[in-house]
């Protein structure tokens, strides 16, 4: 009974890990880009949830929706104020470029919000049920299956809508998109707000149940980067199955092996699986 | 005149603030602290401490009964002599404190010194002073081997991971000897420096006491501890002790909660718990945990009182148990240099080396102060805390207590 217990937990913290990774491979697919600011746009969702619920009030929706609303709108300053102009530089300015957008993030948060671990006020969500035996806690159910329902409906919405589709033809072929009079800059723009929405929201999902702090965007980026890696690069429905099995595999290592060890069974796991499918579980070749 | 002394002292201090002091009658101490960087705000807490510290021992204080040089202005055997203190930042940083010792040695002459929280800057700084020969007074820093060296000039006042672990054990003894079930006990430590010392120690000293010990080892940046909490769940401890940080804490008090599992008491290693996040985000959750401390404001009309309302004056705080640390650290210095008789480092050396203070003559909660062969307080030790409703309430040994124990603890119920 345990081991169930030990499982649903590890898939419920996974399928959060999936929707903060999707938003990193969604950019990835779009543009060949790697954000390394993808776990501050993680801790920011936090802090906007944090703003949301003392200043507005209400529920998981409501702190779930601003930061998903406040972190898009970051997502798309930041394509136009950065990206696009070190798209047109070399390689190594486009990779140092979000990095040094992840510094000038995390310190701004130091320097705003102080280095202490806050938490969101108690009641937002609280309690457990008991489903089977199984020990539930609401507010990791609810952040887990609501990062589910969301991983998901990104997926579909790429596959199955016009914009949808806009955003892959751009990912194909940004000339012959835009001969099909789609605009590329736009299309590149909403990847960029889609993915740190993503983020943000899976970070107000988390910050229900986990204390955090400024530093703790590090920590998220490291896992996003293993899940998409894992996952491979660009695919959404891989960065899902990928977030699921390090959630569980975390999980199980833990109650198996003890807690100091389950990051060397993941990244062991990692290492062994890249080195016998270097292009990840769902990614191409 | 009952006190002649104090009288001409007050005299020589008036004079002093007449006319520019010369260096002879000020005794200069190199104070090492953080005070820029990630431990700045514990650094500057520290600073306020000891300029309290200089005014309780430059002015007369006749109502801190039993605190020594108190009563007196300044140090009566160097003639009322007042005490200088040079504060420096050290930043954290390991060669910055070096470099600092270095330049209050040869430049700015100090009798002594007086550092500086982070272990890895007093193993370096106190080097420079050993080589000079210059006596440093460690207030705060816990790493064991500061003082396994074989060092001759550096002096530790605060407690270490062994005093802590045996004021745990000593504890829970005497619980069990009242009829307490007492028998087993896991301890959860994290996996750097801190957590290993600390929980390595209390699991050796629980089990030489006969407690059934169990460790369980984990890494204190998880974003999950469900599993340890399943598998303290499955151990079912009487008591649990949690040394770690704060987020991985306020992880567990929630989490232990959610999996509806509550051991009879909980006893956390300071960090985590005397977190100022601590009681806001998890404190209606942790009601009858027990912390560790050395400090305790007491009760009304008590020096600890006394000093604590001071230090609130000056900074709108509560001393904290660091700070105090530090503040008794620097007591302990002046106390020794006034001894000596002399501002020569070697004779304030052997002034520290013969201290013999009891508890009525300390503003911390150690059984006494002194030094063993390697320079780290024998008499050392610590309180118990135990929250209750929204703060921290003094409640082992009895004698110190502010308020009862209670037994078991009620968490979240």
């Amino acid at each position: 009974m345990i081991l169930l217990q030990v499982v649903v937990g590890g898939l419920l913290l996974g399928a959060l890990y999936a929707l903060f990774s999707s938003g990193l491979t969604l950019i990835w697919g779009m543009m060949n880009f790697i954000n390394f600011a993808h776990g501050e746009f993680v801790m920011l969702g936090m802090y906007a949830a944090l703003l949301a619920a003392a200043w507005i009030g209400g529920g998981p929706v409501v702190f779930g929706l601003t930061a998903a609303l406040g972190l898009f709108f970051l997502g798309v300053v930041v394509y136009f104020a950065l990206i696009r102009e070190v798209m047109r530089g070399p390689m190594l300015a486009q990779i140092l470029s979000t990095f040094g957008l992840a510094l000038l993030l995390r310190y701004a948060a130091f320097w705003v919000f102080s280095p202490n671990f806050v938490t969101l006020p108690h009641p937002a969500l609280a309690g457990t049920i008991s489903l089977a035996g199984i020990l539930l806690s609401i507010p990791q159910l609810v952040a887990g299956l609501a990062a589910a329902v969301l991983t998901i409906g990104m997926h579909l919405a790429l596959t199955r809508t016009a914009v949808g589709s806009q955003l892959l033809a751009v990912a194909e072929d940004r000339n012959a998109a835009m001969l099909m009079g789609i605009r590329p800059d736009r299309m590149q723009a909403l990847a960029w707000g889609l993915a740190a929405a993503s983020a943000g929201i899976a970070g107000a999902l988390m910050a229900i149940s986990f204390p955090f702090s400024p530093a703790v965007g590090e920590t998220f980026a490291l896992t996003a980067f293993v899940v998409v890696t894992l996952g491979g690069f660009g695919s959404v429905p891989g960065a899902m199955l990928a977030g699921l099995i390090v959630g569980l595999i975390q999980a199980l290592s833990a109650y198996w092996f003890g807690p100091i060890y389950k990051d060397v069974v993941v990244y062991g796991l990692f290492v062994a699986l890249l080195w016998l499918r270097p292009q990840g579980l769902l990614g191409t070749a | 005149m009952k006190r002649p002394i104090a009288f001409i002292a007050t005299i020589a201090v008036t004079a002093a603030l007449a006319v520019p002091v010369i260096a002879s009658d000020t005794v200069k101490i190199g104070a090492l602290y953080p005070l820029t960087g990630n431990s700045a705000p514990a650094g500057q807490a520290a600073k306020a401490a000891i300029e309290l510290g200089i005014e309780i021992l430059n002015a007369a204080h006749p109502e801190l009964k039993g605190l020594p040089l108190a009563e007196s202005a300044g140090l009566p055997n160097l003639g009322g002599a007042k005490i200088e203190v040079i504060h420096v930042d050290h930043q954290g940083d390991p060669s910055v404190g070096q470099q600092q010792t270095l330049r209050l040695i040869t430049q700015e002459h100090v009798a002594a010194l007086l550092g500086v929280y982070h272990s890895s800057v007093a193993l370096t700084a106190t080097a420079v002073a050993e080589r000079y020969g210059v006596p440093f007074v460690i207030g705060d820093s816990v790493a064991a081997n500061i003082t396994q060296r074989g060092f001759k000039w550096t002096f530790r006042v605060t407690p270490i991971a062994t005093d802590f672990a045996a004021a745990y054990t000593q504890f829970l003894k005497e619980m069990k000897a009242t009829g307490k079930k007492v028998d087993s006990i896991t301890v959860l430590n994290e996996n750097t420096d801190y957590g290993t010392s600390v929980g390595g120690s209390i699991v050796e000293v629980a089990k030489k006491g006969g407690f059934d010990v169990q460790q369980i080892v984990y890494n204190a940046k998880s974003t999950d501890v469900s599993a340890q909490v399943l598998q303290l769940k499955e151990k079912k401890p009487d008591v649990a002790i949690f040394v770690g940080y704060t987020a991985d804490e306020i992880l567990y008090m929630k989490t232990l909660r959610d999996f509806d599992y509550m051991p009879t008491m909980i006893i956390g290693d300071d960090a985590g718990f005397s977190d100022p996040s601590f009681i806001p985000a998890v404190g209606d959750l942790a009601q009858g945990v027990l912390d560790r401390s050395a400090w305790a404001a007491g009760a009304p009309g008590s020096v600890t009182f006394a000093i604590n309302e001071m230090y609130k004056a000056r900074t709108g705080r509560d001393l904290d148990d660091t700070s105090g640390r530090w503040m008794q650290a620097f007591l302990v210095l002046a106390d020794a240099i006034n001894r000596a008789g002399s501002t020569d480092p070697a004779r304030i050396q052997k002034a520290l080396q013969e201290t013999d203070l009891k508890p009525a003559q300390l503003m911390m909660g150690y059984r006494g102060v002194k030094f063993d062969a390697s320079g780290q307080n024998i008499l050392a030790s610590t309180y118990l805390i135990q929250l209750q409703g929204k703060e921290y309430e003094a409640v082992w040994p009895e004698a110190h207590a502010t308020a009862k124990l209670q037994w078991p603890m009620t968490g979240w119920k």
